[in-house]
């Protein structure tokens, strides 16, 4: 009798559990189609003719813009991997005065969006700005003719302050990497006599490699669509074909098509770099909690080298551009007082913590899916969902636009149908839309943070779990949450910035009489009056600071918490994994 | 279990999205009576206008600014789109929304009387309310002829001594459109190579750049729109650009023949316009002489009222004759000369 029982309740359960699994996966196809519908709308729009533009377009434009788009990429790669992973490999493993300020400093830079450093620096640099007068004054020259200066409104200028802005996503997941390299790995190449070179390029970096694409992935995808930056400096790259096209050329049609290209490529190149590693897979053991990593002890020059090396770009990316706005928002101190500023700083706040927690939300959801259900489907799955990070901003805005207000239009005659009354578009009127826009376009960032979180725990621990009874549910409760909460937060802080900062999407997709601090900033250089600019974007730079100091700081205690001797499940930590499992 | 924990997240974000909904969510049930403007200008500029309006007829403005994709939301939003005018700073946007077919024509005598007909579309679907000068900014101490014409700037005399801001700007293109109604296409490029090689740099920054570029010596002469000069002559905050527009004079090119290129800022009523009378309302006001007249005190661009006075500091730059060329024709040449704009390669500056 009690056996029948049993039996009936584990059926039971099974068929529960199976239930789950299959809403589970429903919930990421139907998250998955809601996370794309934008990006298939872009490629709606590209059907089509898009006149003669593309006999134009071809003679006349995308050699040039191509190769501006190129060399563009090409520099800000270079910088982004020299300062992101130089200074994430002395952080970790060096100790010299002042790394964990630097820690923290390091990340600055993401509080800042990028068409204001680009302001920043043309005011610096250009004639009027500090450094020419400076130099009028001290070497006796009256005008520009007298002397030679670098002009800052240049490709070299363009890939000088995308590689100052963009780093930290590449410091920040090669810093995550090298933290959660076990000492052990380390520790033997160590004790197999490798010199601290051949340690960072024989052992660590290609153990950080998947870390670095990915953080390196976001950072090109963002130079890729930069609009503001590249037209401040002058440089013709894609996305301004593509802004030409739509506006110049008069074809949005035209304009989707080039977006699409420009995606396909994108596509392209991230799928060659999973498939030249396809047959690798990284778990990071937890074995090693008990060890701190013995860094190398800076001494002499070597140690001044390190400081300079990590100030640098915090002053760079961060110090000379905040100080410029600061005193240009004294000179409108009076400004401080206006409630327009205080509500549209309260409109970016309420937004970007809504944006940010939904993109937690779906990218926890799919990156679980994986998790438990891995294989071609899941994979695809999250990939798809965060392809919206490779849409020029306003193309997606627009992509965004069409299905919500179908969806809006829908709503708003079924309740004139059925209840009479008129409500008018209620997404679109609401800001709904706007929190919509920014997981679309901001999945990318929660995802592969979440997936990489996921990544680095062992499936042993999986297993382990289960085989001491654990439920599916108890194995997330106790297991993924505890492991994963840092990069949770870490995904979330920096979901929360990109929020703060986004723009295009904001500017189209809002509602009536809203102002973000964003589109404040914006409205005054369009009027081309930088000096208003100044204030609101001191705000988003202060605004951005506190996730940004947060952040590190997520990460310093995860790095605390490895190197010290607490372990998360006492029962599960004796657990042995191999560090690296090639061929699974 | 699982599917617990995923509801939840879904009744969360859920939740969000109505808190969202619930914060931001302005019902229009009012009785206050209201005008909704889609705007490609910015709303400092129209703010003066718009609280004038109020002020006139109790009616209230509600704005959205972007600098592209408006018509194309007028477009998305189809029946239920709240927009009841759309307000853009040149005639390339004007024609693009009536393009898209957003528009409605208004065939309204007050506003016809108004405004001339070059600055209107014949079918009524869009009008000019100000007219901005592209005229020549030169430098006071290097510069001393005082009559100028666009022609001329491809004179090799000029070699290394013009600036200005991007070629594929719609205020260049603009300029580039006319001069093709005038000159026809081939005339045109042959131009247009001639200047990019008289450029004293590449085409970069706005229109303030070029003077500041003026006032450092990189070049003696620039294009820009005249309404920066009174921006500048007034700003009070950086009294340092008080200095740059000291260092240069404004020239009115093609005085003596066919006039200054002008460009408008201009209004289309939209085609499902909620609050169409209203809005017929605040398109009638934009274009009295009380209106006009703001446009010209506060913003520093030409009224388009005959008549109608432009402010003294305005008139202090010297007199424009605008070119009287249909805008709309401007308009439809402005692809052409978008094209030419690459095909010279204008934005890579001096080929030699």
């Amino acid at each position: 009798m009690l056996n029948t029982i049993c039996c009936r309740v584990s059926l039971l359960l099974s068929a529960f559990h199976h239930r789950g699994e299959r809403a589970i996966a429903l919930l990421s196809i139907l998250l998955t189609v809601i996370a794309v519908l934008p990006v298939l709308t872009v490629i709606y729009l590209a059907i089509g003719s898009a006149g003669d533009n593309w006999h134009h377009l071809l003679s006349s434009v995308l050699p040039q813009s191509v190769w501006a788009t190129l060399q563009l990429l090409a520099g800000t790669s270079i910088l982004i991997l020299v300062i992101g992973v130089g200074c994430a490999w002395l952080v970790t493993m060096c100790r010299f005065p002042g790394r964990r300020l630097f820690d923290i400093a390091l990340l600055l830079p993401l509080a800042v969006p990028t068409y204001i450093i680009a302001f920043s620096y043309v005011e610096l640099f250009d004639y009027t700005g500090v450094i020419q007068s400076t130099l009028r004054a001290v070497m006796g020259f009256k005008t520009s003719r007298d002397y030679w200066f670098p002009e800052v409104r240049s490709m070299g200028g363009a890939i000088f302050v995308m590689g100052f802005v963009l780093y930290p996503y590449v410091y920040l997941s090669a810093r995550a990497s090298f933290i959660a390299q076990s000492a052990c790995t380390l520790d033997v190449s160590r004790t197999l006599g490798a010199s601290p070179l051949r340690l960072f390029f024989r052992v660590a970096l290609p153990l950080a490699r998947p870390a670095i694409a990915v953080g390196a992935s976001l950072a090109l995808m963002e130079c890729l669509n930069d609009i503001g930056a590249v037209t401040f400096f002058g440089v013709k790259t894609l996305s301004f074909t593509v802004y030409d096209t739509w506006l110049n050329r008069s074809s949005l049609t035209g304009a989707a098509q080039i977006a699409c290209v420009m995606l396909f490529v994108v596509l392209a190149l991230i799928w060659l770099e999973n498939h030249a590693r396809r047959q690798q897979r990284f778990y990071q053991s937890n074995t090693s909690a008990g060890k701190a990593l013995q860094g190398y002890t800076l001494r002499g020059v070597h140690k001044w080298l390190a400081m300079g090396f990590c100030a640098l770009p915090i002053l760079l990316g961060f110090g000379l551009p905040a100080i410029l706005l600061l005193s240009r928002a004294i000179r409108r101190h009076e400004g401080l007082f206006n409630p327009a500023l205080w509500q549209a700083a309260q409109n970016s706040l309420v937004l970007a913590i809504i944006g940010a927690s939904c993109a937690i939300f779906v990218a926890l959801a799919l990156s679980y899916y994986r998790r438990t259900n891995p294989g071609p489907l899941s994979q695809f799955l999250g990939r798809l969902a965060s392809i919206g990070y490779a849409v020029p901003g306003t193309i997606l805005a627009v992509g965004i636009l069409f299905p919500v207000a179908a969806l809006d239009n829908s709503l708003a005659n079924f309740f004139k149908l059925n209840f009479g009354i008129s409500t008018g578009l209620i997404l679109l009127g609401s800001g709904t839309a706007l929190v919509y826009a920014y997981v679309v376009r901001f999945l990318a960032v929660t995802y592969g943070q979440l997936d990489s979180g996921f990544g680095k725990i062992s499936p042993s621990l999986d297993m382990a779990a289960q085989t001491l009874g654990q439920s599916r549910f108890g194995i997330f409760r106790r297991v993924h949450v505890p492991l994963l909460s840092p990069v949770v937060s870490s995904a979330c802080l920096l979901a929360f910035v990109e929020c703060m900062k986004e723009l295009p999407a904001t500017l189209l997709l809002r509602p009536f009489n809203f102002e973000s601090l964003a589109t404040t900033v914006y409205t005054a250089t369009a009027r081309e009056a930088y000096e208003d600019a100044a204030m609101p974007a001191l705000f988003i730079v202060l605004v951005g600071i506190i996730p940004v100091v947060m952040l590190a700081r997520t990460t310093i205690r995860n790095y605390r918490d490895k190197t010290s001797s607490r372990s998360l499940m006492p029962s599960l930590a004796t657990t042995r994994n191999p560090q690296m499992a090639q061929g699974q | 279990m699982p599917i617990t924990f995923d509801r939840l997240k879904t009744t969360v974000a859920f939740g969000l999205a109505a808190m969202s909904a619930g914060i931001f969510y302005h019902t229009s049930a009012s009785a206050q009576e209201e005008v909704n403007i889609y705007s490609y200008r910015a709303p400092e500029l129209i703010k003066p206008l718009l609280d004038a309006f109020q002020k006139e007829t109790g009616i209230k403005s509600n704005v959205v600014f972007a600098s592209k994709g408006l018509a194309e939301r007028i477009k998305a939003e189809g029946e239920n789109s709240p927009a009841d005018v759309l307000l853009t700073v040149d005639i390339g946007r004007l024609q693009g929304a009536e393009e898209l077919g957003v528009t409605q024509p208004l065939n309204d005598p007050e506003i016809n009387k108004h405004i001339p007909a070059n600055l209107r579309d014949p079918d009524g679907n869009w009008f000019g309310l100000t007219t901005r000068a592209r005229v020549i900014y030169a430098s006071r101490d290097r510069v001393k002829q005082d009559k100028v014409t666009y022609e001329e700037l491809a004179d090799p005399k000029w070699k290394g001594r013009i600036c200005t801001r991007s070629g594929q700007h719609v205020y260049s293109i603009g300029l580039i459109a006319s001069m093709i109604a005038h000159h026809g296409e081939d005339e045109t490029k042959k131009w247009l190579e001639a200047v990019r090689d008289n450029l004293a740099r590449k085409p970069t920054g706005n229109d303030r750049a070029q003077v500041k570029a003026i006032f450092a010596g990189e070049c003696d002469i620039a294009l820009g729109n005249t309404y920066y000069m009174g921006k500048m002559q007034t700003n009070e905050k950086d009294p340092e650009q008080k200095e740059w527009a000291a260092s240069v004079r404004i020239l009115f090119p093609n005085s003596d023949d066919r006039g200054s290129h002008v460009n408008i800022s201009g209004v289309a009523l939209a085609k499902y316009a909620p609050h169409k009378e209203n809005a017929i309302k605040l398109m009638e006001f934009l274009a009295s002489p009380e209106a006009q007249s703001i446009y010209a005190a506060q913003n520093f661009e030409y009224p388009v009222l005959p008549g109608a006075k432009a402010s003294e500091r305005v008139q202090s730059w010297g007199n424009l004759k605008p070119d009287t060329v249909a805008i709309d024709q401007i308009g439809d040449l402005r692809k052409k000369a978008s094209q030419l704009v690459d095909i010279v390669g204008f934005d890579n500056g001096p080929a030699n």
